[in-house]
């Protein structure tokens, strides 16, 4: 079996550029955590290959990206659904039925936590507080689009406009 | 009740058309002492002192005097110097940070510049976590705008003074809010928080002197210098200058985030909730982040909300996370949502942590499952106490904080759980 080599492409290596510039020289490997994230969102999960492009990139050791990416909870290593929901299950929005939430996800779609939709369009994440506790219970679409006092009505309709937008786009 | 005054100090752009734009901040006496500052070169001790006198204290839980704090850094320090700010927030019940980068971004910015100039530094990494995309948005407008008026950059206004700020964004992680971790993670590694000594004053961000301060203590120091050190102090309480803000979340009719004069009492904060959402009563309130002890009702209901009077009942101001639960909660079940999210979010460096965490959410397990028994219950107690003050970081009083509080005013649910193997509130 013959391998090809993954490298970045031209828009991902003046993405990471963009972000080696805010570091003093030589100290390009703070850019990491953002150099993943764009990776990420390029290739929908981080491999390993896609780490050892960015090590190989900002000069640094591999085991350092490797573990950046298991430290942090927003960088994927398993493949993911389209839309990932994750829903904050910490106090403010476990007081406010967060539960009632993840339950309605779950019954509407048919998967359990950490899992994905058969068709790839939806997984589900519980995560830790998202710094919106006055909206709680608030949820994540993808990294970073906010829904906030949530419901299992707007749930529902959430995940059928997001289903939607896969017929129409 | 006494209309308090509200949102003045680091929200006071809120009420405004357009709050974020550098015009409103301007027209706000925004950027004033900035301008002074570039055009009079003031001594930076004269401009610590009266950030020291006004009693400013770090909001971001840890409540230590900022100018006291700024002061470490020896003005022989080596070169270059670092200033972080730290707008990872991430404590359960924590929202207010995120208003100031949306709202007041320039009032931030401006802190930062001036803290720089106080502590001889020529750049900030202002670090927000991961999720705030959108603030981070906000917050790069705002450094351009701030660029176009020629506030920061290189030589600024042709002077030899040279100060950069930088917004990053982090990854998810709970523990990066501490701030040695902070400054791991910036270096490109996972947020393991540092042994202490040495203090990042004397060896922080690439081994050189840095200071590490919340978003909303660093937006505090232009308007303290803007009004004076009398007006902060004047504006709080005693011991405890200035505003706070307020996240209250929970069981309130309309949960929502209001920058109070510090001392307002807990009722006010209450009614400007609309007061509890149902019929229910309150059971009791954890003041300042889900770290921070939880008070029965009865406690906190005559309580003003400063650092004396929540340290003197027993708890904390903490981060301002104001949770508040009433009599439908089973508080055996909160405490284990609690417990959940530090076994999820310890860093694991610490055996202490990394096995306490996890033996505090496996006895609230088995509570919760029934297969507990009443001595559970000291295991329980054993291990929140024997952690704490054991760990590199304030970790260890986080997750046992919750722990030893809600056994010390709810024992009777707890026992009652453990015995009958379901809630005394829900019954089930």
């Amino acid at each position: 079996m013959t391998t090809v080599k993954f490298s970045l492409s031209p828009t991902l290596k003046r993405g990471i550029n963009q972000w080696v510039k805010k570091f003093p020289k030589g100290k390009q490997a703070s850019a990491v955590l953002m150099a993943l994230r764009l990776v990420q969102d390029a290739h929908g999960h981080l491999q390993d290959q896609h780490l050892d492009a960015v090590a190989e990139y900002l000069s640094m050791p591999k085991i350092q990206v490797y573990e950046v990416a298991s430290f942090y909870s927003m960088f994927r290593r398993e493949p993911a659904g389209k839309h990932v929901l994750s829903v904050c299950g910490s106090i403010s929005c476990y007081l406010r039925d967060a539960n009632g939430v993840i339950e309605t996800i779950q019954e509407k779609l048919g998967i359990g936590m950490n899992q994905t939709t058969p068709c790839g369009q939806f997984s589900l994440k519980e995560v830790e507080c998202l710094g919106a506790c006055c909206g709680a219970p608030c949820m994540l679409v993808g990294d970073h689009e906010y829904h906030t006092d949530m419901n299992p009505k707007k749930v529902c309709d959430l995940i059928d406009k997001l289903d939607k937008e896969k017929q129409h786009g | 009740m006494v209309k308090p005054s509200i949102n003045q100090v680091c929200l006071r752009t809120l009420s405004h058309p357009n709050p974020a734009s550098i015009d409103t901040y301007m027209a706000l006496g925004g950027y004033k002492i900035w301008q002074d500052i570039l055009k009079n070169r003031p001594e930076p001790q004269s401009l610590l002192t009266q950030i020291r006198q006004s009693l400013l204290r770090g909001r971001g839980g840890a409540g230590f005097i900022a100018g006291l704090k700024m002061s470490f850094i020896d003005s022989k320090a080596p070169k270059p110097r670092y200033l972080v700010c730290n707008s990872d927030e991430g404590e359960p019940g924590t929202c207010k940070d995120t208003l100031i980068l949306q709202y007041n971004p320039h009032q931030l910015i401006e802190g930062m510049l001036i803290a720089c100039y106080v502590q001889g530094m020529d750049v900030c990494y202002h670090y927000l976590r991961g999720e705030y995309q959108k603030q981070y948005d906000a917050c790069e407008l705002a450094l351009e705008e701030a660029k176009s008026k020629g506030f920061l950059g290189k030589n600024i206004g042709k002077t030899d003074l040279s100060i950069d700020i930088h917004n990053l964004l982090g990854a998810g992680s709970y523990i990066v809010g501490e701030e040695s971790a902070m400054l791991e993670s910036i270096e490109g590694k996972p947020a393991l928080p540092r042994s202490k000594p040495p203090f990042p004053a004397v060896e922080g961000l690439y081994q050189q002197p840095t200071t590490v301060n919340n978003t909303e203590t660093i937006a505090s120091i232009p308007i303290i210098l803007e009004k004076g050190a009398d007006w902060f102090l004047d504006y709080g309480c005693q011991n405890s200058g200035g505003s706070k803000i307020f996240c209250i979340s929970g069981h309130v009719k309309k949960p929502g985030v209001f920058e109070l004069p510090l001392g307002t009492p807990f009722k006010t904060l209450l009614s400007l909730c609309g007061g509890m959402r149902a019929k229910e009563k309150l059971k009791a309130v954890i003041p300042g982040g889900s770290s921070m002890r939880v008070l029965p009702a009865k406690q906190i209901m005559n309580l003003s909300m400063d650092y004396d009077s929540l340290q003197q009942a027993g708890s904390a101001l903490g981060s301002g996370g104001v949770i508040i639960m009433d009599e439908s909660t089973c508080m055996v079940q909160a405490l284990t949502c609690i417990a959940r999210f530090y076994k999820h979010e310890s860093c694991g460096q610490c055996t202490p942590c990394r096995e306490g965490t996890g033996w505090i959410v496996r006895i609230l397990e088995r509570i919760i499952a029934g297969d507990a028994q009443l001595s559970d219950l000291e295991t329980l107690e054993r291990i929140a106490h024997s952690a704490e003050g054991r760990t590199i970081c304030a970790f260890g009083e986080a997750f046992t904080w919750p722990v030893q509080s809600f056994l010390k005013h709810f024992l009777p649910e707890f026992k009652y759980y453990a015995r009958h193997g379901r809630s005394m509130v829900t019954g089930r």
